[in-house]
């Protein structure tokens, strides 16, 4: 068994090598080095292969039976989206959205068809990141996980939680719970290939680009939309006169 | 003076109107939807103010010249990015939210949410501000992430590395090698 120091040591010096090159500190990404380079990891494995896999497979199968399988996925989900709903003391959108996965569920074929969203049941976004925020706890630093991309130590945590109650990683036949996790996988990936596109295209540096629209998006979920306004740096100075 | 929402209404549905039945558009043409773009929504973005927010504390040192050449730069910038988000547009339906207002209001928050399946809906937010020209858009928000914000870091980053022309120099390469994929994409 290796010994906890000998982990801990390289670790500490890639995260220190990292931090002395950034140019420009952002307080809200103190480890800027370290995550740049996991950033960098996870983009040569998106280009490398989960890119590819899910273009292959917006290619492949046709939208309806796309739009079957991210519903699957979303109804699957919306149990959990529920906890969270009562978690932060909301339990009219927690009805909806147990409400959404009794009716989705039945009617809607196990979920492959979304009816509860075209009868006015809206899906939500919950998780228990926002769930803590909600609570009241600060991001922490921001972080960039393996493979799992932007993040953040609250979130982290979350993610953490997330896992651990998702009812499709629960599942007992293991063969079958590994085909889910990867169709869900490939899925969610194609979801967001215009997005990633767009990043492409719209951004100087797309790894500063997607920390802060991360944190902008985390905010905006943790308040539902209606974040209370915050002061951007320098407003005082006026920069929209001339 | 059009108000802020029905505005941005008259607007989007014109604009997405025309690419559902324009076969150019949907086969990808992307000069003519960037044309598009120019002529009817241009006309009610303030890129002047947008710029000004991007760039912060830099702007109030900048020459008019540098001005300028900042805001045409972003400007192409976001058109083009714009377009290909209109680009992916595949008949989703529009939910237009009402205004909260008052009637004196000089600068409001126009909301519309994009519904798709099996997802939550995608909000589009645009910050108005009334002027003697009618109501222009200063911000764009989508899913709570601010366009001029997101930019903010990226370009106060570039203007203290490389100043001012640095960013302007940043942009336009930014700028032509998007133009020339585009070209490449059209063969």
């Amino acid at each position: 068994m290796i010994s906890r120091s000998k982990l801990i040591l390289p670790a500490l010096a890639i995260l220190v090598a990292g931090c002395a090159s950034v140019q420009n500190p952002d307080p809200r990404d103190p480890f800027e080095g370290f995550n740049r380079a996991v950033y960098k990891f996870n983009d040569g494995f998106d280009r490398a292969i989960a890119k590819p896999v899910a273009t292959a497979y917006v290619k492949v199968t046709p939208g309806p039976v796309r739009t079957g399988v991210r519903n699957f996925f979303s109804n699957i989900a919306d149990v959990f989206i529920g906890v969270n709903n009562l978690l932060q003391g909301k339990p009219e959108e927690a009805l909806t959205d147990w409400g959404r996965f009794a009716f989705n569920t039945t009617f809607g074929f196990l979920g492959i068809a979304d009816w509860a969203t075209d009868m006015g049941l809206e899906k939500h976004d919950e998780d228990f990141g926002q769930t803590f925020g909600r609570w009241g706890a600060g991001t922490g630093p921001y972080l960039v996980l393996p493979f799992l991309g932007p993040s953040d130590v609250r979130d982290g945590v979350g993610t953490a939680f997330d896992m651990y109650t998702d009812p499709v990683s629960n599942r007992t036949p293991v063969d079958e719970r590994n085909s889910a996790i990867a169709l869900r996988l490939v899925s969610r990936r194609a979801d967001l290939l215009g997005a990633s596109r767009l990043l492409e295209q719209a951004a100087l540096d797309p790894y500063a680009f997607l920390r802060d629209a991360y944190l902008q998006r985390r905010r905006s979920l943790v308040y539902d939309g209606r974040p209370p306004r915050e002061r951007m740096p320098d407003e005082d100075a006026g920069p929209r006169g001339n | 003076m059009m108000a802020p929402d029905a505005l941005v209404k008259k607007v989007t549905l014109e604009v997405v109107g025309i690419i559902k039945n324009d076969k150019d558009i949907r086969s990808g043409d992307r000069e003519k939807l960037i044309d598009l773009i120019g002529a009817k929504v241009l006309p009610h973005f303030d890129f002047q103010t947008m710029t000004a927010t991007a760039v912060g504390l830099g702007w109030r040192k900048a020459t008019p010249e540098q001005r300028a050449r900042l805001t045409e730069e972003f400007k192409t910038l976001l058109v083009r990015t714009y377009a290909s988000a209109l680009a992916a547009y595949s008949d989703q339906r529009f939910d237009f939210r009402p205004l909260h207002a008052r009637p004196s209001d000089t600068d409001v928050t126009v909301q519309v949410r994009v519904i798709q399946s099996g997802a939550q809906p995608i909000s589009i937010d645009y910050g108005m501000e009334k002027t003697s020209a009618g109501w222009k858009v200063y911000d764009v928000s989508v899913g709570g992430v601010s366009l001029v914000a997101n930019y903010r870091t990226e370009f106060g980053n570039l203007v203290r590395a490389e100043g001012i022309d640095g960013l302007i120099r940043n942009l336009h390469a930014k700028n032509e090698s998007l133009e020339r994929s585009g070209e490449q994409g059209k063969k």
